[in-house]
């Protein structure tokens, strides 16, 4: 190892030395590790999708270890699959929906927490904090307490409330309503995450620019909008993709909350309909083409996302 | 000022609602576990019972395979844990100390990958694993889970190992340390609670994993607690809430407590570089 301090200018440093090629193969040499164990559990099975993809690949063949090679047929099958573009334009909507309440009602609370006393402030915390780590599975279980429609707490209180006579109400009788429990269910548990990371951002907020403009008569959301803003807005940027890239992949919440039996192509979302249709079915070659699908399609929304965090990477 | 203060209670009180609202699942699901049968299947629910019982916890921790899956998950958690810490330290520490060419493309897979849908690589890895007779062994899901919890590491350990003062380690080499003597003594003690706050999170996601493990574990005694959660009910038609409700709980609760000791650590760590950016 090398033990000159790291600060000598490159330029100054001509003849080759085995000192100077020592100390730059350290880095790659740090690296190498995590390389190879990516590369060897991550990059065989995507060149395996790939393969996959073109083959007629199915129980028999996976016993056999061998698929048979159909070049683009799996593709063709799958788009012209009236189910698959359902699917697509449902996980949309429901991205859309999921991604908008969680941001809506994060940015709120976020906003609420500066304006509570501190005691508030520490209680509503550890609640969120409390939520953000419920196993996505047990949170599951305790929605389906909640909302069975024999003595499900949520009927009871609802039909207390006057909200509506919900006695015995099955929650799971549509996809509409199927989809809106997974959906509270999904921004529930999101919350906690995307409230205590912008509250984190509005403390960058100058106090004395916030307090100056409602001096100079700003109504509170034109003090939002110009002040406020400005400096949260890379943050959101950032929780908004992450909460797109989730929400459009989920499978845990939806799966087993609506229940593997009622699952059903008119309440598919891409990660189960993928599920459904390549494993469940074990047609794993028409999955290793779902999956590629969908790969380009999150591929294609995360580009921003990653953009934004190499720059950061980067930089520092 | 009575204007402020009337504000002020407002905001209070839809805050502690806000808190009510968001903290009562968790709540419902431990009365739930204390609560006698026949307050669970009343049709006016009680809130807190006066008569608490155990006898779910004993249901739940005597349904079979719960002891052995809870086992299993142990295993892969620490395994990953361990294994990822010391390979994402190293590689942190060449993201944070030097640059080299490369140094980007290695940045883009590693937030890439973070990026990949799970679920999108679940087929190849089944085939793969089933190829190799991995399937329905711990080490097909270790390997599985390793892909995205050392990402997420030497991302998250590249902002702790960042953290740490330059000068204290160069005042180590003009000490005549070794590069590797200052890494050791200097570095290391520095980034521990960086470590520790990143194996906690690693630990969370791992053992709170559910569709790799589902897929790769078919075998009752294989699987892991939340597939084992996940199975409780089975297809029985009288539901057990209470049992549920109990297994649930002695699996959120190591999640909860791991999760309240690095909480503010943690929320650093994801945030620092998006805020600064």
């Amino acid at each position: 190892m090398a033990s000159a301090a790291e600060t000598v200018p490159r330029s100054r440093r001509r003849s080759f030395s085995w000192r100077r090629f020592a100390r730059g193969a350290v880095p790659y040499a740090l690296i190498l590790p995590v390389v190879s164990v990516l590369g060897a559990i991550l990059g065989y099975p995507i060149y395996s999708l790939v393969r996959l993809s073109l083959q007629q690949y199915g129980l028999f063949e996976l016993i056999q270890h061998k698929g048979k090679y159909i070049g683009l047929h799996n593709f063709g099958l799958v788009l012209h699959d009236p189910i698959f573009w359902h699917t697509v334009v449902r996980t949309i909507v429901f991205t859309i929906a999921n991604v908008g309440l969680t941001m809506v009602l994060g940015t709120f609370v976020a906003l609420l927490l500066v304006r509570v006393s501190t005691w508030v402030r520490l209680l509503l915390t550890g609640g969120l904090v409390l939520v953000w780590a419920m196993p996505p599975v047990v949170a599951v279980q305790v929605w389906n307490w909640i909302t069975n429609y024999q003595n499900g707490i949520l009927n009871y209180v609802l039909t207390e409330l006057h909200v509506g006579n919900y006695f015995q109400h099955d929650w799971y009788a549509t996809t509409f309503s199927q989809l809106g429990i997974v959906t509270v269910l999904i921004v529930w548990g999101a919350l906690p995450f995307v409230v205590i990371t912008v509250y984190a951002a509005l403390s960058q907020v100058p106090g004395e620019l916030v307090e100056a403009a409602e001096i100079d008569g700003a109504r509170p959301w034109q003090v939002f909008l110009d002040v406020t803003m400005p400096v949260i807005r890379p943050v959101l940027l950032i929780l908004t993709s992450l909460s797109i890239l989730w929400d459009f992949g989920v499978f845990t919440q939806p799966y087993l909350l609506i229940g593997q039996p009622a699952i059903h192509p008119s309440n598919y979302l891409m990660a189960i309909y993928l599920f459904e249709e390549g494993y469940f079915k074990n047609d794993y070659g028409r999955g290793a083409a779902i999956s590629l699908l969908m790969l380009v399609i999150v591929a294609a929304m995360s580009v921003v996302y990653v953009r934004k965090m190499v720059r950061i990477g980067e930089t520092e | 000022m009575s204007r402020r203060t009337s504000g002020r209670t407002v905001w209070n009180t839809v805050g502690v609602a806000l808190f009510v609202i968001m903290v009562f699942p968790i709540f419902w699901m431990v009365s739930t576990a204390f609560k006698p049968d026949d307050e669970i299947n009343s049709r006016t629910p009680t809130w807190f019972s006066l008569h608490p019982t155990l006898s779910h916890f004993g249901t739940a921790i005597h349904k079979p395979f719960f002891w052995v899956d809870v086992k299993n998950s142990v295993i892969v958690v620490l395994v990953v844990v361990a294994v990822a810490m010391v390979l994402s330290l190293l590689a942190a520490v060449a993201l944070a100390k030097y640059r080299f060419t490369g140094r980007r493309l290695f940045i883009i897979l590693m937030i890439g990958i973070q990026m990949l849908p799970g679920v999108g690589l679940v087929i190849p890895l089944y085939v793969v694993l089933a190829r190799y007779h991995q399937v329905n062994t711990l080490t097909g899901v270790i390997i599985t889970y390793l892909t995205f919890a050392l990402p997420f590491s030497v991302w998250t350990l590249r902002g702790f190992v960042l953290g740490i003062p330059k000068d204290l380690e160069e005042a180590a080499m003009v000490d005549g340390s070794s590069r590797l003597g200052a890494f050791l003594r200097i570095l290391l003690p520095l980034v521990a609670p960086g470590l520790v706050a990143t194996s906690v999170f690693a630990f969370i996601t791992s053992w709170n994993e559910y569709i790799f493990a589902r897929i790769l574990l078919n075998d009752q005694g294989k699987q892991t607690a939340t597939v084992w959660l996940s199975y409780f009910l089975g297809t029985s038609r009288n539901t057990d809430w209470g049992g549920l409700m109990a297994g649930s709980t002695l699996i959120a609760i190591p999640v909860m407590i791991f999760f309240l000791l690095i909480q503010r650590r943690i929320a650093f760590g994801l945030t620092a570089g998006a805020v600064r950016g």
